[in-house]
């Protein structure tokens, strides 16, 4: 058997209880359960989670590179957007 | 006089252990892909930490200044006491998911009773082991169900496979002086027991697998007295060539 028949699964590894799941890596595997022990194998052998997330790659929808401009630069003149741009009352207690 | 058997009983699991994780750890660089390769590294460096606290606890029962290197390097094959199914040589994939299934069904129903031992080394190891034994298996069954449920060339040669080491899966229920001592004590396990467990096991995954379980095999044994197939000399030789050839050699 050669890895180039076995589709890749996208890796996310949840460091704790409770927190966000992070992308760790991918994995060959030819079905689901595959993908969860080989996700176990390659990123878990340093107690590195608490729980394991594999997803398809090709079921993974992303942006375009070459669509950052339309995306992502609308937001850069709209500074209202980040918290600093507005001004704390000094009455404002407990933020 | 009961220490001796316990010695000789506690040896027994660790020789299982070194000689599946040498098996293993042949399939090194060579696994069907990255993933599985490393995966079968990892169950291999398992079997010999197994194997570390069996023969270090078996040393310290022997006394004097043997030490667990001792043990595993400097007997010959006749004072080897694993079971000799842990020895049959890794063959194709399928094989070698056959041997482990075979072993890691066993062994979790057989770590399960260890540890409830009256003996609190071996009953400590045995729940340390447990959790191993129960991913193992995991990894090993699904792999027979996936090839034997797989293509038409992956069932026949997951059958085969099944087939030609069923003739060594009774030895792994056999009780012999040393096994019906330890479990007068509280110390050993009931294999006899376990049996039927064991079939059951076996029989939902082969029957997911849409596999048949043998029938009519002559079954053979004797790994327990050190009578071994021939396969078991070949891998002390590799294993055991730097002790030899250079005896005392230290990192």
């Amino acid at each position: 058997m050669s890895n180039n028949n076995l589709p890749t699964w996208e890796v996310f590894i949840q460091p704790k209880t409770g927190a966000s799941f992070e992308h760790a890596g991918n994995v060959h595997a030819s079905d689901k359960e595959m993908a969860l022990q080989n996700a176990r194998e390659l990123y878990t052998r340093r107690q590195e989670g608490t729980c394991i997330w594999v997803v398809k790659t090709e079921d993974i929808v992303s942006s375009n590179p070459e669509d950052q401009q339309s995306f992502f630069d609308p937001a850069d003149d709209k500074l209202y957007r980040y918290p600093t741009f507005f001004k704390v009352s000094k009455k404002a207690k407990g933020l | 006089m009961s220490k001796e058997l316990l010695f000789k009983y506690v040896l027994t699991l660790g020789d299982d252990a070194l000689i599946l994780g040498q098996r293993l750890s042949q399939w090194v660089y060579k696994g069907p892909f990255l993933e599985e390769d490393i995966a079968l590294s990892n169950i291999s460096l398992d079997m010999f930490g197994r194997a570390n606290l069996f023969l270090e606890y078996a040393a310290s029962l022997k006394g004097s200044t043997t030490t667990a290197d001792d043990l595993a390097f400097k007997r010959n094959e006749r004072e080897f006491s694993n079971h000799i199914l842990c020895e049959q040589p890794n063959g194709n994939f399928a094989n070698t998911m056959a041997r482990q299934f075979f072993l890691d069904a066993f062994y979790k129903l057989f770590f399960e009773k260890l540890a409830e031992s009256e003996d609190e080394q071996l009953s400590a190891i045995a729940q340390k082991s447990i959790k191993e034994t129960t991913y193992h298996f995991r990894h090993s069954s699904k792999w027979v169900i996936r090839l034997g449920d797989g293509t038409a060339e992956s069932h026949e040669k997951m059958q085969s496979a099944i087939d030609d080491l069923w003739m060594f899966s009774d030895e792994l229920f056999e009780m012999n002086e040393v096994d019906n001592n330890m479990l007068t004590q509280k110390i050993g396990v009931d294999c006899l027991t376990i049996k039927a467990k064991w079939d059951q096991i076996i029989d939902e995954v082969l029957s997911e697998a849409t596999l048949k379980r043998p029938e009519n095999i002559h079954m053979t044994s004797g790994g327990r007295e050190g009578i071994h197939t021939e396969h078991l000399g070949h891998l002390l030789s590799d294993m055991q060539y730097l002790q030899r050839a250079y005896p005392g050699a230290e990192w």
